[in-house]
């Protein structure tokens, strides 16, 4: 209980007061937030109506939302809430409520395919880290967060549009392409 | 353990504001639905509920009584539940209504700060606290001050659709359910243009911390009102502002579910739209979003475009602060520098009262225009307000860098 109360007290103090306190995240909200993260994950896939599933992965969203919170990337955390969580999630429910999507209800979990999935992941959990540390650069953190004054979200946008410029708009470039794919394929002629 | 006094006295102060806060929020939700009642019936040459006073005596105070009375019932009332609903969902619903509008407030300042260090080091002489406790009784005017104060609220909006399109969909019933379906689809498209129209207010102030922005105001004028400093780009600088202000008024009561965008509850087409199938306290809660989602969005136009909690002073847009009014020589900090400690109060009902001016705005628009028909409200949105937003942030841009 008195660990409880510390590590919220010292994070709450940290945040608006003083930063240098809380520069490493505090145990109690990393568990709850995992934990949660966690259950609301495997919910996602366990649950068999989609509305679930579909609230379930904001839930996930919210959560992880929430551990960008307590690692100070606020911008991050702000971002991810509005993109996925309050815009691309509304529209998933939209989709699934306005298609009446119903049979999955019906059915059980396909074991088979689970098995596999489960098996891809772990195996993705292990490998990657050690293909990721054969690069050059791998252990060096990011540290756009707690740079020289200003808020992060300057700096982030100074970071985007000057050293990962080209990366950028690729990005850019690449959303452009589906959003046009998607107009393209769905388009009914008139004509026909 | 590791608990500082200059800790406890800003958590215990934190709990204080927050509190204070949300009470001060649903206090005014009553209140607007009273005025909102008795404003209808101003308009429609009607005398609406002006008999309910304070209970068990004869004084009526203009009707406010009305919403304590309502808030009775609705805790009375039976709390139906109809058969084939899905129930986790139905219960949900209007808390997920609820919720957002509440959190939104927290990072909106209501004041400059309250300085008590002088009634702390009174206390100091009695109960021997160092100098940091004391220090700590310089008190922010907001409950959480968020560097991303601005996109916080953006996020906690965008949550908000979630408590009507769950409350359509699981009542099972057709008419909720289109009134879900619309206004997620409302919701999402105005929030484009809404997040559109402040981007000028970035690139203008170069901040996001709300206050912040407010101090931004202080010093070089309102947003919303015409700057009159800075010569030719200062003053097109402020009509694009305006403009901002204009798209963001029309946006938030699409967001809020007002009228005249009031198409998920459309009572002709709809019945009630996505609260059909409520009754009792779950009703009274989609409700008072409703109106929480109102007064916090008063509350962000107000931050954002009006100055907050600053006083509505003509030099504050450029025109030369005079010496003196009728022989009363005027203080400096009337222009910005150096508030006295009580300022901080005032500011609170400075506040206020601009917010008190919006919902009485809000409820003349929803007395005095029809409603839109979807198709209107969604070329208004789409192709109106979103275009002209980003040709807006361009131009603004463009403004920006000839100032420089």
């Amino acid at each position: 209980m008195r660990w409880v109360v510390r590590s919220i007290v010292r994070f709450a103090s940290g945040t608006a007061s003083n930063r240098k306190s809380s520069q490493r995240m505090e145990p109690f909200f990393f568990w709850v937030l995992a934990v949660g993260l966690v259950a609301s994950a495997i919910g996602l896939v366990v649950f068999r109506n989609p509305v679930t599933c579909a609230v379930c992965l904001v839930v996930t969203l919210v959560m992880e939302a929430a551990l960008f919170v307590t690692l100070e990337a606020f911008f991050l955390a702000v971002v991810q809430v509005i993109v996925y969580a309050g815009a691309v999630m509304v529209l998933f429910l939209f989709v699934i409520m306005l298609l009446d999507v119903k049979e999955e209800a019906r059915q059980s979990l396909p074991w088979a395919k689970v098995i596999w999935v489960v098996g891809i992941g772990g195996g993705a959990v292990i490998g990657v880290p050690r293909i990721a540390s054969v690069f050059p650069g791998a252990g060096q953190a990011l540290h756009w967060g707690e740079g020289k004054g200003g808020t992060s979200a300057a700096e982030l946008g100074r970071l985007l549009f000057s050293s990962y410029g080209p990366l950028f708009l690729a990005t850019g470039v690449l959303l452009l392409v589906a959003t046009i794919g998607v107009v393209v394929l769905c388009r009914k002629d008139p004509e026909a | 353990m590791i608990l500082h006094a200059p800790d406890l006295v800003f958590l215990a102060f934190s709990a204080v504001k927050a509190v204070a806060v949300a009470l001060v929020v649903l206090t005014m939700v009553p209140g607007s639905v009273t005025a909102e009642r008795r404003l209808s019936a101003w308009i429609q040459d009607r005398r609406g509920p002006n008999r309910v006073g304070i209970p068990f005596t004869n004084i009526r105070i203009f009707g406010l009584g009305q919403g304590l009375a309502d808030a009775a019932k609705f805790l009375l009332k039976e709390q139906f539940v109809p058969a084939s609903v899905n129930r986790i969902y139905f219960n949900l619903a209007p808390i997920l209504a609820m919720v957002p509008a509440l959190v939104t407030v927290a990072v909106i300042p209501f004041s400059p700060g309250f300085d008590l260090r002088p009634i702390a080091e009174w206390i100091a002489g009695f109960l021997h606290w160092d100098e940091a406790t004391v220090q700590a009784f310089q008190i922010s005017g907001v409950v959480a001050n968020l560097d991303v104060g601005l996109l916080f609220v953006f996020a906690v909006i965008s949550l908000s659709v979630y408590g009507i399109i769950l409350a359509g969909w699981a009542s099972n019933s057709k008419y909720p359910f289109l009134g879900g379906i619309r206004s997620s689809a409302q919701m999402i498209s105005y929030e484009i243009a809404m997040g559109a129209s402040v981007v000028p207010v970035f690139l203008v102030t170069q901040q996001l911390n709300l206050g912040k922005i407010v101090e931004y105001q202080v010093q070089n004028g309102w947003l919303a009102l015409p700057h009159l400093r800075g010569g030719v780009v200062g003053v097109l600088t402020g009509l694009c502002l305006a403009f901002s202000f204009l798209v963001f008024l029309v946006a938030a009561f699409a967001e809020t579910n007002r009228l005249p965008f009031d198409l998920p509850e459309a009572e002709t087409e709809l019945v009630g739209g996505y609260h059909t199938e409520y009754s009792g306290m779950r009703f009274a809660l989609f409700f008072l979003g409703e109106y929480a989602a109102m007064i916090s969005a008063s509350a962000i136009m107000v931050t954002l475009f009006l100055g907050g909690w600053s006083l509505p002073l003509p030099w504050l847009n450029g025109l030369p602060m005079p010496q003196s009014v009728f022989g009363w020589a005027l203080p400096a900090w009337l222009a910005g520098q150096g508030m006295p400690w009580w300022f901080g109060f005032v500011s609170v009902g400075v506040f206020l009262a601009k917010i008190l001016v919006f919902i009485g705005f809000f409820i003349v628009i929803r007395w005095t225009i029809p409603r839109f028909k979807y198709d209107q409200l969604m070329n208004l949105g789409w192709k109106v307000f979103i275009p002209m937003a980003f040709v807006n942030i361009f131009l603004v841009a463009a403004l920006v860098l000839a100032r420089a």
